[in-house]
Parts: structure tokens; sequence; C-alpha cells
């Protein structure tokens, strides 16, 4: 009896679940299953949605080995991850250490670092032009009160990069600092404690405690400024329009350029293609170093 | 000393972060050609480049458009989401398991490879310039279904039971056990995707192109880009503003869920 109400249950279990998880399965076929195969047949393709489809081969990726701008452009990306992943550690492990202590209004300050990051990356942008203006800008005002030359924040194409970097470290930094706090307070206490018995300085305490315990945390905030860096777009949309000289061109930018603008779908999706095996190397690259390096 | 030492350098931080607000804030009450420097006292306050705004482009529809998507989006993911959720983590069915590591796979795919061949289906679907592109596509979320299935497991499962021989059924037990026991997780899924699709706006300017039936981000942008505002930085400013003032009043009030929820995209 028992057994036979079990399996009776067991049966009904399995179409209430198949039912339930039914929505996902049509989602997922839709929207992510099939974009995913369309995208293996487009790269062979050249289309612009409205005429016929027509083979081309491998024409798609010939061109695209020939594409100093996509390249440019993979390269632009890459500086800007250069800047912005070492800036957003040392920020926001040094935030986050800061905060870590007893204080007073401790929320206050956890709250106004984490402001940028609720905001829209398009108010930021338009914020952060009028803050980079060479000659009424807050920044370059501030220079001069210093007796500092002003600086082409925007119109110099080797700072333009760096300086969307440094906004979007800004923007960002809050929600690292967040992460590094949890991080930080799981960090047994008598460690500390057992150093500081040993008469261990704050350097040595922090090279040799804090950051292998948190190492984790560290290779997380990596991987996630990774993917937000590679998914840069309405930064350099708003901001430079990929310019000067497409310096600030980021891949997904010229992606968009080269499908919505010229309508270039074949190859728009092979430059796709091609820019998501990258992102997926590097952020194994990226595990690889981290893991051996706590190894230690 | 040392608490001193720690303080101003948290003042100081906190300036860094706040200041360009208020100044922003001052600057779209200002005359034109008082925007400038680092100062927020306005020698006069007037309205107008927020008068300049509503006239130039339909603000108060694209807020409305906002709203109403991300809305949507929102009841849809949470229903979804916990629906499957708690079918992958309390019922037993053959391919549970696989369907699960395939939810974990399609978070690791880049969503750039996605993007052609989405708005391609767009097209053929019809749903360019209308709602359903901004919505359907996004009413399920890889990572609510992990957050939702790892928070049902730690239900009790006499919990569970107890509504069984009452003569509940899952669908039942969903909303009116699980429901009333995962609020934490309800309020984390609901302000990370409202917040996601608030934000969105490469989508919105790949599938939309009638003003009319643009989201708040994407009007901001085109007018701030298509030279529209006509180089008048107050009224760019005042736009801007309107955009972010809905999110940080909401901010200012709920701040400690804010910030809890968007740290669970650590999980990822």
């Amino acid at each position: 009896m028992k057994a036979g109400l079990h399996k009776n249950k067991k049966g009904k279990s399995d179409k209430i679940g198949y039912l339930l998880v039914s929505p996902y399965l049509l989602h997922l076929c839709l929207f992510v299953g099939f974009p995913i195969v369309f995208c293996f047949v487009l790269v062979f393709h050249k289309w612009d949605i409205v005429s016929e489809m027509e083979w081309v081969g491998l024409t798609n990726f010939s061109r695209l080995f020939q594409d100093k701008l996509f390249f440019k452009a993979i390269l632009n990306t890459l500086t800007f991850l250069l800047v912005h992943i070492p800036l957003q550690l040392i920020i926001a492990l040094f935030l986050a250490e800061l905060l870590n202590q007893k204080l007073k209004i401790r929320g206050f300050f956890r709250a106004s670092f984490f402001m940028p990051v609720v905001v829209s990356g398009v108010v930021i942008t338009i914020l952060w032009d009028q803050i980079y203006a060479q000659d009424t800008g807050m920044l370059n005002l501030i220079l001069a009160k210093f007796g500092m030359p002003k600086m082409r924040w925007l119109t110099s194409p080797e700072l333009a990069m760096p300086s969307i970097a440094i906004m979007a470290t800004w923007k960002n930094v809050g929600l690292y600092i967040v992460l590094f706090l949890v991080g930080l307070q799981a960090v047994p206490k008598y460690l500390y404690e057992a150093a500081d018995l040993e008469g261990a300085s704050h350097w040595y305490k922090f090279t040799r405690i804090t950051l292998p315990m948190i190492n984790p945390t560290v290779y997380m905030v990596v991987i996630l400024s990774t993917i937000g860096g590679f998914s840069l777009f309405i930064e350099p949309y708003v901001m430079t329009g990929g310019g000067p000289m497409n310096s600030t061109l980021s891949a997904v930018l010229y992606i968009y350029n080269q499908g919505f603008f010229f309508y270039h779908m074949g190859y728009a999706a092979t430059l796709a293609f091609f820019f998501a095996a990258i992102i997926f190397a590097v952020i194994m690259i990226q595990r690889k170093v981290i893991e051996k390096e706590s190894a230690y | 000393m040392k608490k001193l030492q720690q303080y101003s350098l948290l003042v100081f931080w906190t300036v860094l972060f706040i200041y360009p607000f208020l100044w922003m804030l001052s600057a779209t009450l200002r005359p034109e050609r008082e925007i400038k420097g680092f100062g927020i006292w306005p020698s006069e306050v007037s309205l107008y480049n927020y008068a300049q705004v509503f006239e130039k482009i339909p603000i108060l529809r694209a807020f409305l458009n906002s709203i109403f998507v991300a809305l949507v989006v929102t009841v849809a993911v949470v229903v979804f989401c916990s629906m499957i959720g708690y079918a992958l983590s309390r019922l037993h069915f053959r391919g549970r398991d696989a369907i699960f590591y395939i939810v974990l796979f399609t978070m690791m795919i880049p969503f750039q490879i996605i993007l052609i061949p989405l708005y391609i289906l767009m097209v053929k679907f019809g749903w360019v310039n209308s709602y359903l592109a901004l919505i359907v596509p996004w009413m399920v979320s890889a990572l609510g279904i992990v957050l939702f299935r790892q928070y049902f497991q730690s239900i009790p499962k006499d919990l569970l039971e107890a509504a069984r021989i009452d003569g509940c059924n899952e669908v039942q037990i969903i909303f009116r056990i699980i429901w009333p026991n995962s609020i934490p997780t309800l309020i984390t899924v609901g302000i990370l995707t409202f917040m996601t699709t608030w934000n969105e706006v490469l989508w919105p300017l790949i599938v939309i192109r009638d003003t009319h039936l643009m989201t708040m981000p994407q009007l901001v942008t085109i007018f701030a880009v298509g030279g529209q505002a006509e180089n008048q930085l107050g009224v760019q400013l005042a736009a801007a503003t309107l955009l972010a003032l809905p999110v940080i009043v909401a901010y200012a009030f709920f701040q400690k869920y804010f910030i809890e929820s968007m740290a669970t995209t650590g999980l990822k």
C-alpha cells in the first residue's frame, strides 16, 4: 500500500515537474538554443536581413583576419581591462579594509560608495563627460589649482580609453567593496591574533593572511570586471562614439556598428563568435594564473 | 589619532563618490553660462532645463515604458524562476539534474554571441518596435533559477509534506508555502531583475526605433548622442538627472536590500 502510494506520487511528481520547468525549456530553445545554432549558420553567410541569405563559405573569417579595425577594437578592450582591473582591485580592497573596522556610520560610507553602482551607466557617462571636459571640466580645474597642465582626457587617443576605464572603476568599485567586505569578514580573527603575538607588521599580515584567505573573492572580482569590460558599449557610444581615431572603439561597439548600422549580419555574427571565443580564453587564462597564485 | 585618520580618509572617498551627483543636480538648476567649475551653489535657481527636456522629448512616456517593461519582466522572472527553482530542488523527475547543468552552462555563454541572431528572431516574429521584444526574451533568468533553487533547498521537508497532507497541490505549495518562507530571495531576485531591466540600453537601442516606445535610458542616450539637446549641457544633465532620480530615491529607502541583492551577483 505504502509502496504503491509512493510510486503513484512519483509518477505525478514527474508530470508536474516537467510542467513547471516547461517555461524554461521553451525559453531555452527559443532565446538561447536557437540563437547559438543560428549564429553558426550566419558565420557562413552574407545577409542584410532584407534580401536572400547568400552562402559565402569562409569569406567572413578571412575578412575578419584582415580586419585591422576589429583587432584594434579588441586591443582597445584589453587596454581598458589593463587599467580597469588593477585599479578596481586596489581601490576596492583598500576601501574594504578601511570599512572592515569598528566605525560609526559605517553603513553610510558603504551606501555612498555603492551609489554609482545602482545608477544607470548612461547617467554616469553624461556626468563624466562634463567632469572630463577640457576647459570647463571639474577635473582640469582641480589640476589647474595645483598648477598642473590641463589634460585632454577624452580627446587624446592615448588617454581616452584609460579615462573611460577610470570612470568605469568609479561606477563599479562599490560592488567590489561589498564583495571584499564579505570576504574579509570571513577571515578567522585568531589568525590575526596569532600574528600579532609574533609581532607581525601590517604589511606582513595583509600579504600572508588577508590576501591568501580572500583569494576566491579576488578571483571573482577579476572575472566579473573582465566580463564587464568585455561588454563595454554604452560608455564609448555616448562619450566618444569610438573616437578619437578609433581609440575607444570597443569590440561590442564595433559589432553593433557592423550589425545595426551597416546591416552586415553574417559578418557581425562572425565577429561576435570570434570575440566570444576570446572572452572564454581570457577567463580560462585568468583562472589558471590565479589558481597558481593561490597554490602558495 | 588613528581613528581620525581613518575617518578623514573615508570622508574624502565619500565626497569623491557623492559630490559629482550633487554637482549634476545643481548644474541642472543653473543657467547655461554658470555650468562650469566645481562649485555647486547656484546664483539663481530655475527649472528651465527641465522644461526644455519635457518639451523636446517624450520623457514621461519613456518613464512609463520603462516602468511597465521592468515590472512585467520582474514579475515574470520571479514567478517562472521560482516555479523552475522549486521543480529543480524539491521534485524528482528524470532529467532534472541535466536541466540544472544546462542552466549553469547558459550562465557562461557571453551575451555577445546571442545578440545578432536574437535580433533576427525578433524581426522574424515581427516584434521589432514592440514591447514584446523588450519583455519576452527576458522573462526567464538563469541566475534567478539558481538563486531560488539554492534557497528552496533549505526549506524543511516537513513543511512541504504537511501541506501535501492538507491537500495542497504543487502549485499551491509554491505560492502558499514556499513564497512566504522565501521573502529575502524574492526581494533579491526582484531587485536584481528590475535594476538590470531598468538600466539596460543596448538591447532597446537594437529593437526599438519608435520614439514613443523607447525606454528611459534609451531615450536619454539618443537625446545626448543625437544632437537633440543642441549642446546645451544643462538640458542634457537634466535628462540624465530625471533618469537617475527614481533609482536614487528607491535606493535611499531600500539601500540595504539593493546592496545585498547586487552582491549576490558575486555568486556567479
